[in-house]
């Protein structure tokens, strides 16, 4: 269970019209469109440079797009007001942890930065966080001494104390081992079915794609291939995301 | 470096206007301004000394010779307080906290950090920039202050200490009473006071531009000193200039 201290509120809905960007004169994102709507898991794969990463940036802001839009509940992300309005949060792939600070203070940077609660307050809410995602006790150490595993689970702690009505996951199980990998899936889920949090999660991981998503996105090469429920994404005759869904090794007997 | 000069005045104008945030980020202002003190003092010490003393050396014998000797304590005097302290110090510091403060903030900004701020709805300046400015502001000035005492105590100590000069340490410091005026002290104290703003904003903006990896990490830090004392050596000619009006 995560903390007790997160209030019933609805997740956000998420609309992408026509997204283009562009690097150096080479094209990442090729006009995108998709809804996602609030509460819903949806899980973006795709081979390794489709433009899901970009993707993620655009979708809370680090990056502006050359062309489309992307709009929480009607308003565009570039808008001043939305990071004030809504909370949205993102897990970086590597963490992004700060690396002069504790990993106590990282997971409770927001509360402290946003004097939103007592430090004892923070203290408590911080470690009871910890202790969800596996963590307890690690408050003093520091992220370096931390495995890349712990550091991602130190990264979306600190994610789950915002209370997010959107929530960006970039490759959430990438250097976990099997067994958390499962307990970070099951987190997922469970945010959602306890405060309806919208949750979009980018990952090569099937197995936790076709294990928490309510609908899939394949992309390949900054365009769409295919959206739908993991049914629907799994009958899909489209040879690319046949092959995508399909690689496997096969060694020679 | 001048094709830059739009994006530092915006990030300087930026931070001027969160300076009512200071108060609120006082613990961050206190542990930089340790740090820059705690890396800097010894440093300052040597260097201040040796400055006074190298002026007495050179200026000493020639004025002696000349039956000037009595004009040794002012001439090192007014050359410490009004030019020597502020510039030289301002240089040692862009070498040693505004090497320091691109590198932290360029790491920062090449491992995500500052993404994962922004997404926090923290904002960088706030967090970063403001701290460093404010604690850099105060610390300068105090570390020049400082820097002008022992540069003087250099050049009293070799001023009695050279045979050629062999003048009494009571005479160097009448002298030097005689001719240093408060406002020349201010004047230094002032134009380090800019060249700690200038060390500030350019090394903060240099980190937040970085691009690249680890490499890119270096070229900020090469960049945010030599940036820097080529802005001090401009900026100290035009505040001379001003301030001897």
């Amino acid at each position: 269970m995560i903390n007790n201290n997160l209030n019933a509120h609805s997740g956000v809905g998420l609309q992408v019209r026509g997204l283009r960007k562009s690097f150096n004169g080479q094209e990442v994102l090729r006009g995108l469109d998709f809804e996602v709507q609030p509460g819903e898991i949806f899980v973006i794969m795709g081979p390794s440079g489709s433009g899901k990463s970009v993707l993620l940036r655009h979708l809370i802001g680090l990056e502006p797009p050359d062309a489309g839009e992307i709009l929480i509940n009607g308003e565009s992300i570039q808008s001043a007001e939305i990071a004030s309005k809504y909370r949205l949060a993102m897990v970086f792939q590597s963490g992004a942890l700060l690396n002069s600070l504790t990993v106590g203070e990282n997971v409770g940077l927001y509360l402290t930065e946003h004097r939103l609660n007592t430090p004892e307050e923070v203290t408590r809410i911080v470690a009871e966080i910890l202790e969800d995602v596996g963590l307890k006790g690690t408050e003093e150490k520091m992220p370096g001494e931390l495995s890349g595993g712990m550091k991602k689970r130190v990264a979306i702690a600190r994610a789950l104390v915002i209370e997010p009505q959107l929530i960006l996951y970039d490759e959430p199980t990438s250097e976990l081992d099997p067994l958390f990998s499962v307990v970070i899936g099951e987190e997922i889920l469970h945010l959602q079915r306890r405060i309806h949090v919208t949750s979009l999660v980018v990952s090569h991981d099937r197995d936790l794609a076709f294990g928490i998503a309510d609908r899939i996105a394949v992309i390949q090469e900054g365009r769409i291939l295919t959206i739908g429920t993991p049914d629907e994404v799994k009958r899909n005759s489209d040879p690319l995301v046949q092959k995508f869904l399909h690689a496997d090794f096969k060694r020679e007997p | 470096m001048f094709e830059n000069i739009g994006e530092i005045v915006l990030l300087f104008w930026r931070t001027l206007l969160s300076l009512p945030l200071a108060w609120r980020q006082r613990q961050k202002v206190f542990d930089q301004f340790f740090e820059i003190g705690n890396a800097s003092l010894l440093m300052v010490c040597v260097l201040s000394f040796f400055i006074g003393a190298v002026i007495a050396l050179q200026t000493g014998p020639v004025l002696v010779d000349r039956g000037l000797a009595s004009a040794v304590g002012g001439i090192v005097g007014i050359a410490l307080a009004k030019e020597l302290a502020p510039v030289m110090m301002a240089i040692l510091i862009a070498g040693r906290i505004g090497s320091a403060m691109a590198a932290e903030i360029g790491s920062m900004r090449v491992y995500q950090e500052i993404d994962a701020l922004r997404t926090m709805n923290i904002n960088p300046i706030h967090y970063l920039v403001l701290p460093r400015m404010v604690a850099i502001a105060i610390a300068l000035p105090l570390l020049v202050i400082f820097a002008i005492l022992v540069g003087w105590l250099g050049g009293a100590v070799v001023a009695e200490a050279n045979s050629h000069i062999a003048i009494p340490f009571q005479a160097f410091w009448a002298n030097l009473r005689d001719v240093v005026a408060m406002k020349d002290v201010a004047n230094g104290v002032f134009k380090s006071f800019c060249f700690a703003l200038i060390v500030g904003v350019v090394s903060c903006h240099q980190g937040l531009a970085t691009i690249g990896g680890p490499r890119g990490i270096g070229r900020s830090v090469t960049k945010a000193v030599v940036n820097s004392i080529v802005l001090i050596v401009i900026f100290d000619y035009v505040l001379t200039r001003v301030l001897l009006k």
